[in-house]
């Protein structure tokens, strides 16, 4: 494995904006479906993981601007506080800014390890805005973050396969 | 591509921490504003539109499969459900004869005790579009008609109870927020003694709790809580919750005092908002007091 090129270094289409736009859009689509009961407690993040697969692969393309306004999105959506997912994305859009080298090093297991922390921290901003507003540390919060890290690799074959030329994997 | 990109180096703009820092300080400010003032309502409602229209969409599948599974459900279903239903209503409508006799009787007993009458509300039907997505902070979402005048505050309600309250008003839905959420209170009282008392939200959908209400306090298991109306917002006599367990515990001075709702707070697909208020005796106005206090200060003085 470590001879072989990372997993990234293979070609891939260039992401187009439409195809950036269309993952984001199908991810919020996917948290805002009607989940109920113990599945909305282990409910993953989609939108946080597309945008730190696009913040780690295309960091110049999908920044923290972009994480900022799909994060306002969320905020209504969920009718929580305005700012919530917003602070929670910019941050996690920084942390993957801040690694993307390292973690297109890596192959997948090692990646969800390194990927694992930041998107605690942002379900720590979750839980910091709901201390401050309800004055006790909600810890099932946490449970989505697991969960979401465990989605990780999964989400990164999916949408690597989605950006391999096509034609390709017909001939080999 | 992958290569050229390095190439602009240059022209990138400003630092990922740069950017970090603006956009966590805009972030902050917008948290800071919308939970202490209003300003943002505005903002909150014009966003809303398209991403709710879009909401709207995730839900249509589960719709359609609802559809198709009532389309396809088998006739003698619906023939037991019509039986039952038949029966019910023979029932309810034998049940609605005594509330018209004691509605006339109360009617009688409040002219002799020269009270004004409570008249009925007007209420309207909204389907729950969907429930919120943060496990902690349970909103429903309603839709809303255009026609029915829905204004933030009004109070919605199943076939049993007091479900919650409309908490924001959007151009497409209407937010409500749950008796059971953390920070919500109603007024009750309690039906066997009319013991005033607040019922609070416990942020777990099966469970409220009378907060400060003294271990002497009359309240036994099983009474029933209904609202009490004072507050001017609930209207009077709606059910909210019934006692289900009581702890006395000397070395406190309050009673924990556990309540379920009545209502299905987490169960229908419709349920109905009263969209008139009641209409509250004006509150004495504050000026004719003040020279009321003046004399009393004076006849202190005078022994």
């Amino acid at each position: 494995m470590s001879t072989h090129f990372p997993k990234d270094q293979e070609f891939l289409l260039p992401a187009s904006r439409t195809f950036i736009g269309a993952s984001l859009f199908v991810a919020l689509m996917l948290d805002w479906l009607p989940w109920q009961g113990i599945w909305l407690a282990l409910k993953p993040d989609f939108t946080a993981l597309v945008l730190l697969y696009w913040c780690t692969h295309k960091p110049y393309r999908v920044g923290i601007g972009v994480a900022w306004v799909v994060g306002i999105l969320a905020d209504v959506a969920d009718a929580s506080l305005l700012g919530q997912h917003a602070l929670a994305y910019s941050v996690l859009a920084f942390g993957g800014i801040v690694l993307h080298r390292r973690v297109q090093m890596f192959d997948l297991r090692q990646q969800t390890l390194q990927i694992f922390p930041l998107l605690l921290l942002a379900y720590a901003v979750y839980a910091a805005v709901h201390w401050q507003m309800r004055g006790y540390i909600a810890w099932e919060y946490f449970i989505g973050s697991v969960v979401s890290a465990l989605l990780w690799p999964p989400l990164t074959i999916l949408l690597q396969a989605l950006r391999r030329p096509r034609a390709n994997s017909g001939q080999l | 591509m992958e290569h050229t990109q390095s190439f602009k180096f240059f022209n990138r703009g400003p630092s990922p921490a740069v950017r970090l820092i603006f956009f966590s300080l805009l972030s902050l400010l917008l948290l800071f504003v919308d939970a202490r003032y209003k300003y943002l309502e505005f903002a909150r409602g014009v966003i809303a539109i398209p991403v709710q229209s879009l909401q709207h969409l995730t839900i249509l599948p589960g719709e359609l499969w609802q559809k198709a599974g009532t389309f396809l459900t088998a006739q003698s279903t619906l023939i037991g459900d019509n039986a039952q239903l038949r029966q019910q209503h023979i029932l309810d409508a034998a049940q609605l004869q005594q509330l018209q006799t004691l509605q006339a009787e109360n009617l009688h007993l409040h002219n002799l005790f020269q009270v004004q009458q409570e008249a009925s509300y007007p209420m309207h039907l909204a389907k729950i579009a969907y429930a919120g997505h943060d496990i902690f902070n349970r909103k429903l979402l309603l839709t809303r008609d255009e026609r029915s005048n829905v204004l933030a505050g009004q109070v919605v309600i199943d076939d049993r109870g007091v479900v919650g309250q409309v908490t924001r008003v959007y151009p497409l839905l209407n937010e409500v927020t749950l008796i059971t959420d953390k920070d919500h209170a109603v007024p009750v009282q309690v039906l066997r003694n009319g013991l005033r008392a607040i019922a609070f939200g416990s942020g777990d959908l099966s469970e409220l709790s009378l907060r400060y209400m003294p271990i002497s306090s009359d309240v036994q298991e099983g009474d029933t809580l209904v609202t009490s109306g004072i507050d001017g917002t609930y209207p009077p006599g709606l059910p909210v919750a019934t006692v289900s367990r009581i702890e006395r515990d000397p070395a406190y001075p309050f009673a924990r005092i556990r309540c379920t709702p009545i209502a299905g707070v987490d169960k229908h697909r419709q349920l109905l908002i009263l969209t008139g208020l009641p209409d509250l005796p004006k509150r004495p106005q504050a000026v004719p007091e003040a020279p009321a206090g003046q004399p009393k200060k004076s006849s202190r003085k005078n022994p």
